[in-house]
């Protein structure tokens, strides 16, 4: 029986379309503890995680450095097993080889044979898959196109820039056309170029049905392609679902700013929010409740102090992230 | 099989595209062909010292092989995160453990293979003909090195590649004092015996494969010797390789 964490948002509500489709990857109440130093004092690295993500859809798993996601991922591909909870793939135990025929993974900072050349590299994995000859060189042809390496497809991957490695170790993921695709920090130590390219190729990867699971804590990508998000922190899931419906709470966000409090603003009104900003002259805070706003606005009536602004914030997935995860270390 | 086939062909590419295996053999195959200029050093005997110069420097360079290549078939796959993507792949355990010991044992093969060209070539030079004398213990020296390639990948399924050379050289080692250390069993008191004897039968005995000396003077290896060294060696990496997928299958990467 999964057990839900309490402070996990959980938005029932959400994608409602996701529900009708079929499971990629169920993980239900996962819990991984590692024992550590001379005592082997066991450390919890998973608490109760569970999550279940939809096929065809990109869903992006976030969280801080340490927070669990790429021991939640290793345990998905049987490198690591689990304390105790259960984890199905496209319907099959995880541990079930057949599995890994619909399967593709780029690990975190991957680091290939170094001694292979681009084609050797993917022809390798391609007969690890039964492709042979003719076959295997039409399919690693056509990937070394699609990640743009085809100039470089006799060079030893020594010879690879970072960027060039990261879309070497994409097509590797691509070469048994998998129905779902695990990525592990795609973005991580890519230029801006590189990570557009990065995000084009995940977003075709939709196009064509595959299921997109990447973990990242590049915040900004994962809100510009994910359907739904999960963020991990410590081991919990601190909220799921559906972006649009995450960032849509129903909190009343509101940045006000006033002038000619003397540089007393935080001292009056800062239990009444977050203050965004104070200096002499200006002093600007985030308000979440109607009440606090109505607050805000008599004490600063009260002071003499102008209101200058009053803007609804929308709320992004930093926000979210921030007050899920800071909001726990606070 | 095929999995197996195509993992094992890419640690025999990985082996020639390493430059320490062309110096390893470089000095071996130099080795060999010194040995024909030592020989004019000695009056008479000079077969024989050709033959035992060549054979030691196909066991002493093959076992250097064998043991740098093999300690690091698997721990500088988890090291290197390689590991991941493969068993990623529909690859089981077993399959990727014993393709990498298939691979060592195939770069093994041609070493040994080209060694011994070198030392048939030397042997012609001095009007001598390689025979079947010779061949059976170049034979038996390629099957200890399978049994010290099963040793190595044993340790490197759970230490690190320091500790693996570590304790692999010191099988390599005791595996050729095991006769002294059962003589040795004999005459102390009787835990310290115990000690000695399970040592004994738990490491390999080398000396088993060892059948240099009929090499040395062309005498035929009686067969139920020879047959009696092949099965203990092949037991003794059935078991090696069993043991190494049990820890291997279990094993976690952290």
């Amino acid at each position: 029986m999964p057990v839900e964490n309490k402070d996990t948002v959980r938005i029932e509500s959400s994608t409602e379309k996701a529900k009708t489709r079929s499971k990629a990857i169920e993980i239900s109440d996962l819990t991984k503890e590692y024992p550590m130093g001379l005592f082997k004092k066991k450390v919890r690295a998973l608490d109760h995680v569970s999550m279940v993500i939809h096929e065809g859809e990109i869903f992006g798993f976030l969280g801080p450095n340490g927070a669990g996601k790429t021991t939640t991922l290793k345990i998905i591909l049987d490198l690591n097993r689990p304390t105790s909870g259960t984890v199905t793939i496209l319907g099959r135990d995880h541990r079930d080889l057949l599995v890994r025929e619909e399967l593709g993974y780029l690990p975190e900072r991957p680091y290939f044979y170094e001694y292979l050349t681009a084609s050797e590299f993917l022809i390798f994995y391609a007969r690890l898959f039964g492709l042979k000859g003719a076959q295997a060189r039409a399919k690693v042809n056509s990937l070394l196109e699609r990640v743009r390496l085809e100039e470089a497809k006799d060079l030893p991957l020594r010879k690879f820039s970072k960027g060039m490695l990261q879309r070497i170790g994409i097509a590797q993921a691509l070469i048994n056309d998998p129905k779902l695709v695990i990525l592990d920090e795609p973005m991580s130590g890519l230029d801006p170029i590189g990570r557009r390219e990065v995000r084009d190729l995940i977003l075709q990867l939709k196009q064509e049905g595959k299921t997109i699971f990447f973990s990242s804590h590049i915040i900004s990508d994962v809100e510009v392609i994910c359907d739904r998000v999960a963020i991990l922190h410590r081991g919990k899931v601190m909220a799921e679902g559906g972006i649009d419906d995450l960032l849509q709470m129903p909190n009343v966000v509101r940045e006000i700013e006033l002038k000619g409090l003397c540089g007393e603003g935080e001292r009056l009104l800062g239990s009444y929010g977050k203050v965004v900003l104070e200096t002499s002259d200006r002093f600007l805070i985030r308000v979440m409740s109607e009440a606090d706003i109505e607050h805000v606005l008599d004490i600063a009536r009260k002071r003499g102090a102008k209101v200058v602004s009053i803007i609804p914030h929308k709320q992004s997935l930093e926000d979210l992230f921030a007050q899920k995860v800071i909001g726990e270390r606070g | 099989m095929m999995k197996m086939l195509t993992i094992g062909l890419n640690v025999f590419r990985e082996a020639i595209r390493d430059r320490i295996l062309y110096n390893l053999l470089f000095f071996a195959m130099m080795m060999i062909a010194c040995a024909a200029l030592l020989s004019t050093l000695t009056v008479g005997e000079r077969t024989k010292i050709i033959i035992d110069i060549g054979m030691a420097s196909i066991n002493f360079f093959g076992v250097l092989i064998a043991i740098f290549l093999g300690i690091s078939l698997v721990s500088k796959e988890i090291d290197k995160r390689t590991i991941y993507t493969i068993l990623s792949k529909p690859v089981s355990r077993p399959q990727f453990l014993l393709g990498k010991y298939l691979g060592l044992s195939i770069t093994l093969l041609v070493n040994t293979i080209i060694m011994t060209g070198v030392f048939s070539v030397t042997l012609w030079y001095v009007g001598e003909r390689f025979s079947a004398n010779i061949f059976m213990p170049i034979g038996m020296i390629y099957l200890e090195l399978m049994v010290m390639t099963a040793v190595g990948l044993f340790f490197s399924t759970f230490t690190t590649v320091t500790s693996s050379a570590i304790f692999t050289i010191a099988v390599y080692v005791i595996g050729h004092l095991s006769g002294d250390l059962r003589e040795m069993a004999k005459r102390v008191p009787e835990v310290s015996k115990i000690i000695l004897d399970f040592i004994y039968y738990l490491l390999p005995n080398l000396e088993n494969f060892n059948f240099k000396g009929y090499a040395s003077y062309m005498n035929s290896v009686p067969y139920p010797l020879l047959g009696f060294s092949m099965l203990y060696g092949i037991i003794y990496i059935f078991f090696l390789l069993g043991f190494s997928i049990l820890i291997f299958n279990s094993r976690e990467f952290k």
